[in-house]
């Protein structure tokens, strides 16, 4: 009998293709996804150096970082933009790339089209030059951002040199309560074991929690292990897993598609297996959770107080002092009330059908407060079409929201889409890094989309639980 | 593609303080607007150390008695946030050829290793004392020994960490992977060939 292992144990013993020289694994990528803005220099390295594309048939792009969601007819008015959605597509014409283009109605954020074509599988490795690619670990593959080397790695021999993580199970055990979600939860874990907790690990996301939840619901959670410091985080398959999956177009079909779900199964992490680390957190702990800083760690429950410098220990009061000086916020205060100037709903972490249903089951017969500005941005073609026959995009209008088409928009605000001068965002993505929605004095607090909701109606960061009443989460 | 061992790096240094300095900070995306990394260098910690308007905010890097260091003395978690390798490329452009901190996200360490830029991370009361003695001295030399680890500056050497694998690729002067990768072809094949994902089962 084998020693039981787990998930990522099986998964990486099964890419790993030897050992080179200063110790590091050569891990396999089955899947290698790649968007505008962390390729074009990847193929010019290749060029430069002679190479091919080692497997086009397991490369797959998209373009979603700077594509305006205003604007769909080309040329873009930003040259630059222009240039880079132009370089992919030539790049992927040259290389035999599958390339998901604007026209084809497939296109969104990278992290949103491998699972809906069925692409994002479990028992895989997936690479893409991108952090947010622990989303894939939500299908219970083994999913890691890259840098554009080792893009041009992948590209080049369908391989990267990487050290083997340490592997953490984080349990969350119990009931979620009314209006906690899955942002929540990932928020929490984060606040909970700081931003740089996971560093050198994968998680290991567990408990009846992640058992009862969607695969939206998942994929939100692996989405921000990146936030917390892990290049990498998954939970295991199961039926839940099998279901979404079956019938996408790149998914298995007939006899193949049963021996894939077996071969899955097996994937599991097996019951009894050694982690090398355990955190266990209760789910009645967690409320409703916003950010009162400048990293996602920097977080509290709705109704809590943002810290002041002089409570903390002495090591973070440099950090804290410097987070609330940018977020123009009091040491002490109350962080609900805090004014809002701009709404964003969108991003790889919340811009799904879930999240749009639910912002419109409370957003119905609601008007944006005056003077916020408020954006909804669904994350794919396919998720804009299916809000759009269900009549959620008129509802998100009729309520004073703007409808735009799919991409990353106001997440990182390479688009068009950003913040001006220090306006604050209520924000369903899942970085508050100084500047990083587009203005260096703007400002960024986190929340799930139905808080995001919260904040548009009443103009100040709110408790949704108080303001639409207590729903079913 | 045979690189330079790098077995020292020498040079003066500038304390960029703070932990979690992440990579939107070091390079805001809206310079990843471009197919190269050409000019990078010019645009490292924009927003940090210009106003909107291009007016200089006294940022340690524009100050004239750090014109030229090579070691970028930062806090914890340096490096944390996107994978873009656009940070370490705008470090590198700049012409630093170390950055020392507390510890390092792990993306940017291996960006960073990849372009043969050394990240040594010390513990924070020695991280401190050499980042007091940069700060007193702009014109303190640093010697990383990566061989050892170890930084030494002002007659003193702090004990840092360096992963094994990271050292062993720089002192060889293999820190770029993808010629061994590449060796590897058979290999690659029959891992590709066990694989039903990847060598072909779509019905």
């Amino acid at each position: 009998m084998n020693e039981p292992r787990h998930l990522f144990d099986k998964v990486w013993d099964a890419h790993a293709v030897g050992t080179l020289a200063n110790g590091q694994t050569q891990l396999l990528i089955g899947t290698h996804l790649i968007h505008e803005v962390t390729s074009p220099q990847a193929f010019g390295m290749l060029d430069d150096l002679g190479l091919s594309v080692r497997m086009p048939h397991r490369t797959f792009a998209t373009v979603d970082h700077i594509v305006p969601t205003d604007q769909r007819h080309e040329p873009f008015d930003d040259p630059l933009a222009d240039a880079m959605i132009k370089a992919l597509r030539a790049n992927c014409l040259l290389h035999g790339i599958t390339y998901f283009d604007l026209g084809s109605g497939r296109q969104g954020i990278v992290h949103m089209v491998g699972p809906e074509q069925g692409i994002t599988q479990p028992g895989t490795t997936i690479a893409c030059g991108d952090s947010h690619t622990s989303t894939h670990g939500a299908f219970g593959a083994v999913a890691f951002g890259i840098g554009t080397s080792q893009v041009r790695d992948v590209l080049a021999s369908q391989t990267i040199a990487m050290t083997k993580p340490k592997v953490r199970r984080i349990e969350v055990n119990g009931e979620l309560g009314p209006g906690v979600y899955a942002k929540d939860v990932i928020l929490h874990i984060i606040r909970t074991l700081g931003v740089n907790g996971g560093i050198g690990y994968a998680y290991e996301y567990a408990g009846d929690v992640f058992d009862r939840m969607t695969m939206e619901e998942r994929m939100t959670v692996c989405n921000m292990s990146i936030e917390g410091g892990a290049r990498c985080g998954y939970v295991n398959p199961d039926d839940t897993t099998f279901a979404y999956l079956e019938g996408r177009p790149y998914a298995p079909k007939g006899p193949a598609w049963d021996e894939a779900v077996a071969r899955w199964r097996a994937t599991a992490s097996d019951p009894g297996c050694a982690y090398d680390d355990v955190v266990v957190i209760d789910a009645a702990d967690i409320a409703p959770t916003v950010t009162w800083g400048i990293n996602p760690g920097q977080a509290v429950f709705i109704d809590e107080r943002v810290p002041h410098p002089d409570e903390v220990p002495a090591g973070e009061r440099a950090s804290v002092a410097e987070a609330l000086a940018h977020m123009q916020l009091q040491g002490g205060q109350a962080i609900a009330g805090t004014p809002v100037n701009v709404a964003f709903l969108g991003s790889c972490t919340n811009a799904r059908l879930s999240d749009f249903r639910e912002v419109a089951a409370v957003l119905r017969g609601r008007k944006v407060a005056s003077g916020v500005r408020a954006i909804a941005v669904p994350g794919s073609t396919l998720v804009k079409e299916a809000c759009e026959r269900e009549g959620i995009d008129r509802v998100l209008i009729d309520a004073g929201f703007e409808w735009r088409a799919a991409g990353c928009s106001m997440c990182l605000a390479m688009n068009p889409d950003k913040l001006r001068g220090d306006e604050l965002c209520a924000s369903s993505s899942n970085r508050n890094f100084k500047g990083r929605q587009g203005s260096a004095t703007g400002r960024t607090v986190l929340m799930s989309p139905v808080m995001v909701a919260a904040a548009a109606v009443t103009g100040a960061v709110a408790d949704a639980r108080a303001v639409f009443g207590a729903r079913e989460a | 593609m045979a690189l330079e061992p790098i077995l020292h790096v020498r040079g003066r240094g500038v304390v960029v303080p703070g932990d979690d300095i992440d990579t939107d900070r070091i390079i805001p995306a809206r310079y990843l607007r471009a197919i190269t990394f050409d000019g990078l260098g010019e645009f490292l910690f924009q927003d940090v150390r210009f106003t909107e308007d291009g007016r200089p905010l006294g940022h340690p890097l524009d100050r004239p008695e750090r014109q030229g260091a090579t070691v970028l003395l930062s806090g914890r978690n340096f490096g944390c946030g996107s994978s873009r390798e656009h940070a370490p490329q705008s470090i590198v452009r700049a012409g630093f050829r170390a950055v020392i901190a507390g510890s390092f996200a792990e993306i940017f360490f291996q960006n960073a290793t990849t372009l043969g830029m050394t990240c040594l991370a010390l513990g924070d009361d020695d991280l401190a004392a050499v980042a007091a003695l940069v700060e007193a001295d702009p014109a303190a030399e640093l010697t990383i020994d990566v061989a050892a680890a170890t930084v030494t500056v002002g007659g003193r050497s702090y004990a840092g960490s360096l992963p094994a694998t990271a050292r062993d690729a720089l002192i060889r002067g293999r820190y770029d992977p993808l010629v061994e990768l590449l060796e590897h072809d058979a290999a690659i094949a029959a891992t590709a060939e066990r694989l039903p994902y990847v060598s072909g089962e779509r019905g």
